[in-house]
């Protein structure tokens, strides 16, 4: 047995057919096809939930994706979980876990539950009030309290061991909805030659047909027609047809988000296949077939287990043969629900009576209900409701007052009508309009190239429908380019036309400020808490709608955003349109983080970038660093190292004997040209005329605002030819930035830009004995003083492998930088480093380096300098030409800010006490006794331990620094204060003598 | 997303392979160490960031790498066109008509003040 609610022989499911799941720990049987909610309803289980704020018990209340009560929690496995599953789309699986959410300790029986009785308190928009006082309290009670209390499901804890995938595709025409208008409009696309994508978020095409039983197309039931349809497009070569894949996202110049459910519902997954792919849509036409939307009535406890859209009802019974109920109400301002009270009389079902707010309901529906011997009631509504966990029945009064009718039925089925989805036309940035003759917003004045059609255009007699979607496919094929021939044609019929529909509280809703007659269930807003917003001066409907939050949960307000936009209409004295609706959002429905994120996760999430030396490194033990997306060396630990003891020991080794580094992520452009001089002449602040072949420069970068944007050695290898280098973050905007000018400032200049940044390994051998290290390996470049001085730069070959050598230094040693191609990188390297240790010369890492350059003072960009420091404030002006007419900057720093006195400008700070090593960032006063809010100074750059100085040295920015040599100056921190004395940037080897060892 | 005609590759190409480069058509002044603070400043920093047509440069960074310029509507993000740099201001006889925007919270808000 699957469910004592299973009616035999109805609906579409095979009875053999059956999965086992749980619900709370409770073992139920379903069949393959149902979803969750179909099941747990088969199974006489309606209540399936606590409400948000007032925990109320909740039952299910649609079938479909606009689902805002029936919000579960559903497992695989202990990874495989997950929150706030819609029992409405979720299908089952043989062996899956399903439990209810905000309960405890059982879902029957909820403390929670109190909230309800505590209501009064719990006002729309308390929390913006009620949690004010003490301002202490928020930290520590009031949010813990309220961030343990809010949501609804629990987030899962482990990671995620599934897979998700994401795919670009092209086609001519995207349909959006595989319903009639859907299927339709694809069809005549696809007839016509297009390529065509159809989607539909549920498991089957067909869409409303799933439950409109009465309808008949192309002589066939509707549901079949649909069948076969969606069976001949996917046969097509010409057509992709996608179920289980929601459009959730319609972006700029047709670009639609598809998120397809690949194993979510099947009982063994295939660890092949993703659980979800994204499929990122650029279509030359849309065509939205989105369908509408019921909604519910809105009257006093219209919340209650067993209350249920009336279409729902039909789908549970038609598709999934399942009763809702043994004693069914329906209370409606719409002809559609009646045709549930139809469907469920012909099971088998009673129906207790029909409500209909409306005096006229419309004749072929009455006309039919007498038939049927229903009971209706025109001009009634129903007041109140009673039941706790289950409805057990409707107070029903005549409209205008009265005496009041008991009714007993265990559900109740309502309509207020429907209203046409425009989510994705409106994220699409088409603008609305509303119809006032049925009131409902529909598609106005498109943005894209995108066409409405079907119920979501307004269209609602079943042949226009189909006469509408035939001929936008064919349009819309044909404006994409499709020239096919064959044209399609199609007749349908429905049982009934539908007439009727209403927009806000109902009679008996209730001015009361008590009453809770809920129009959004998800947060529990009820129709008192708009009109309390309109009170309290919100006019906007968007104001009412952060007020009261309506609208605001995971379902965006599907049911309720009429309703609630009806109500404050009303309370504000004003038409709909006049109020204005809220902006629709993308994504339509939830999308998983796993969809988005993709295969961008773990070691594809920001790919890392390793030198050619990387794997010697890691076989020496160094400890790395991240500078940007590159792995660079830190420090290389001996055994029982720690940090400050290695970094100490290579900084000394340097100076005494020489070190290896690998430099290779130092950004490298070759710029080579007739006029690659005169470029550089125009983007570097010094002259490079005067730059001989075989000779090196230390360069630095402007933007035209006049703060210092990057620096480097730029060595020129030829007349035409120059190697720049670049700061290793820097490296891709400085190539921005120069291919920005060179191609649209000064195109007239014959010069070509190439990234070398990764063609190049680059090994620096710094320190006294380095010449004597690589002296053996290198052939054909004189490396003595005289022939190879400081700031030269040579092609050569070392190891018998090409090189570019450079005589430079970033320690203030006698250094090279051994430039050599990628491959080799790690052969030369080896080479290297078996002349270098047996000499006693150690591998140093990036940690030493800071080090070494910050005794000799020399800044690193980005770090000493932030974006508002220019050539001068940085203290070198010497590297600014002050001959050339022109370079990139050259006005930018003249301007009268940037040449004012009292600018903070880079200086040397020394500690009074020399053991207290600065923290980077601490900011600097001069009067340490100042009362709050102290003047600042400025702030700390470098800061470090000097091992070859014995003491702590720091690089620091000053306003009128340079002035204030040999001053005292005070660094506040939390604990004390540091007195520390503001000296020049250079620690070590003032006079510069060992560069040129 | 936006999709993009590469004037040079003679493609539309997705918007990930592109990079803004801010407003077209302004030149550096050939005597930029001359000019006057207003002139620098009117050159550097002043911008109209209109609400309709904007002339603006691209770079196809992760495609053939050059600059080119466009004409976008900022309320539709629709291009009117794409050319060459270097080429002239397109003449657009007819300023393209822009779908009346949606209400949005941060209209109103701007109504409201």
């Amino acid at each position: 047995m699957t469910g004592v609610n299973r009616i035999s022989g109805a609906g579409r499911l095979t009875p053999a057919r059956t999965a086992r799941f749980t619900f709370d720990g409770r073992t139920l049987t379903a069949l393959e096809g149902d979803t969750v909610a179909s099941a747990l309803i088969a199974n006489d289980i309606h209540l399936v939930g606590r409400s948000f704020k007032y925990h109320r018990p909740r039952g299910i209340l649609s079938a479909g994706a606009e689902e805002p009560n029936a919000l579960l929690d559903v497992s695989r496995d202990a990874a495989r979980r997950q929150p706030n599953v819609r029992a409405t789309v979720q299908e089952v699986f043989d062996g899956m876990k399903v439990s209810s959410q905000n309960r405890w300790p059982s879902l029957a029986f909820d403390v929670g539950g109190f909230n309800d009785l505590l209501s009064p308190f719990f006002a729309a928009g308390f929390y913006y009030k009620t949690f004010m006082w003490p301002k202490a309290a928020w930290h520590k009670l009031y949010e813990p309290f309220i961030r343990r209390a809010a949501g609804l499901g629990v987030a899962p804890t482990e990671p995620d061991p599934d897979h998700y995938a994401s795919r670009y595709v092209h086609c001519d025409v995207l349909v959006i909805g595989a319903g009639v208008a859907g299927l339709a409009a694809a069809l005549a696309a696809a007839k016509a030659g297009a390529k065509v994508i159809l989607c539909d978020e549920q498991p089957e095409v067909g869409g409303a047909l799933h439950y409109d039983s009465g309808t008949v197309i192309d002589g066939k039931p509707g549901y079949d027609w649909a069948q076969a349809t969606g069976r001949a497009l996917a046969a097509m070569g010409n057509v992709t047809l996608l179920t289980r894949t929601t459009a959730f996202g319609y972006y700029n110049h047709n670009f639609v988000g598809l998120v397809e459910r690949v194993t979510d519902h099947l009982a063994a997954v295939d660890k092949t296949l993703p659980r979800e792919r994204v499929w990122q849509v650029r279509a030359k036409k849309v065509i939205l077939a989105n369908g509408a939307i019921e909604r519910h009535m809105v009257f006093a406890n219209n919340d209650r287990p067993g209350i249920m859209l009336a279409s729902a009802a039909r789908t549970y019974l038609n598709h999934f043969g399942v009763a809702v109920g043994k004693k069914v109400g329906v209370y409606a301002a719409h002809d559609s629900a009646y045709e549930a009270a139809f469907d469920l009389k012909r099971a088998g079902v009673a129906v207790a009576a029909i409500v209909d707010c409306r005096e006229r309901p419309g004749d072929a529906v009455l006309a039919q209900a007498r038939e049927l011997g229903i009971e209706v009631l025109a001009a009634h509504s129903v007041v109140n409701t009673t039941g706790k966990l289950r409805i057990t029945s409707i107070n029903v009064a005549r409209n205008g007052g009265g005496t009041t009718r008991k009714i007993a039925v265990d559900a109740l089925l309502v309509s207020a009508g429907w209203t046409p989805s425009v989510h994705l036309f409106s994220q699409s940035r088409g603008k609305v309009k509303f119809d006032a003759a049925t009131e409902r917003f529909l598609p106005g004045t498109y943005a894209q190239e995108c066409l409405s059609v079907g119920a979501c255009n307004g269209t609602d007699d079943l042949q226009a429908t189909i006469d509408e979607a035939l001929a936008a496919g064919e349009l819309a094929a044909r404006a994409a380019g499709a020239e096919g021939g064959a044209q399609v044609a199609l007749t349908g019929r429905n049982a009934f036309d539908w007439t009727g529909g209403m927009h806000g509280a109902a009679e008996g809703a209730g001015a009361d400020t008590t009453v809770k007659a809920f129009i959004d269930f998800q947060h529990d807003v009820c129709a008192k808490d708009i009109r309390l917003a309109v009170r309290e001066g919100m006019h906007s409907i968007e104001h009412i709608k952060r007020f009261t939050t309506n609208g605001m949960a995971s379902d965006q307000g599907k049911l309720s955003n009429m309703h609630g936009l009806a109500i404050a209409a009303e309370a504000l004295g004003k038409e709909i349109p006049a109020v204005g609706l809220t902006t629709f959002r993308q994504p339509y429905t939830p999308v998983t983080f796993g969809a988005i994120v993709s295969h961008s996760r773990g070691s594809l999430f920001d790919p890392a970038r390793k030198t050619p030396i990387h794997a010697w490194e890691e076989a020496h033990g160094a400890e790395f660093e991240d500078v940007g997306n590159w792995k660079r060396a830190w420090f290389y630990p001996k055994a029982g190292e720690n940090m400050h003891e290695a970094v100490a020991r290579e900084c000394r080794t340097v100076r005494e004997v020489a070190g290896v580094f690998d430099a290779s992520t130092l950004g490298k452009i070759e710029v080579v040209g007739p006029d690659a001089a005169k470029f550089l002449n125009l983007m570097y602040t010094n002259a490079w005329d005067n730059l001989k072949p075989g000779r090196c420069r230390y360069g630095i970068m402007l933007r035209d605002d006049g703060f210092i944007y990057d620096d480097g050695v730029v060595g020129r290898l030829a007349e035409d030819r120059f190697h720049v280098t670049t700061t290793t973050g820097g490296a891709p905007r400085v190539l921005h930035h120069m291919e920005d000018y060179l191609q649209t400032e000064f195109p007239h200049l014959n010069v070509w830009l190439t990234s070398t940044t990764e063609q190049w390994a680059v090994i620096a051998v710094q320190g006294p004995k380095a010449r004597e290290i690589i002296a053996p390996l290198v052939e054909g470049i004189d490396l003595s003083n005289e022939a190879f001085p400081h700031m030269s730069v040579a092609e050569g070959r070392i190891c018998g492998v090409p090189t570019r050598l450079f005589r430079m230094s970033f320690t203030g040693e006698l250094g090279f930088e051994v430039n050599v191609p990628a491959d080799y990188g790690q052969a030369v390297w080896e080479a290297i480093w078996a002349r270098a240790e047996p000499m006693g010369a150690c591998a140093y890492g990036t940690e030493t380096m800071h080090v070494l350059r910050a005794e000799k003072g020399y800044i690193i960009v980005g770090q000493d300098t932030d974006g508002t420091v220019t050539p001068d404030d940085a203290g070198l002006n010497w590297a600014v030409s002050k001959k050339k007419p022109d370079f990139v900057g050259i006005r930018g720093m003249r301007r009268p800010d940037l040449v004012k006195d009292g600018r903070k400008q880079l200086v040397g700070l020394l500690t009074k006490d020399p053991k207290v090593v600065l923290e980077e960032g601490a900011q600097i006063v001069a009067d340490p006794n100042e009362p709050k809010p102290m003047t600042m100074l400025g702030h700390v750059t470098s800061s470090y331990w000097s091992p070859n100085c014995g003491r702590s040295i720091a690089l620091a920015v000053v306003a009128g620094g340079r002035a204030r040599l040999g001053e005292t100056l005070y660094v506040p921190m939390a604990d004390r204060t540091i007195a520390v004395e503001v000296s020049d940037m250079v620690f070590f080897d003032k006079e510069g003598g060992r560069l040129h060892g | 997303m936006l999709l993009i005609y590469c004037p040079y590759c003679e493609e539309e190409r997705s918007e990930l392979e592109f990079r803004n480069g801010g407003d077209a058509h302004i030149a550096r002044p050939t005597n930029i160490a001359e000019i006057s603070d207003e002139e620098f400043e009117a050159y550097f920093f002043l911008r109209d960031n209109p609400k309709g047509v904007i002339y603006e440069r691209w770079r196809h960074i992760h495609g053939c790498g050059r600059f080119f310029n466009a004409a976008r509507d900022t309320v539709s993000d629709r291009f009117i066109t794409t050319y060459k740099a270097g080429e002239p201001k397109p003449d657009l006889d007819v300023e393209p008509k822009t779908p009346e925007t949606v209400e949005t919270y941060e209209a109103l808000e701007g109504a409201a003040q």
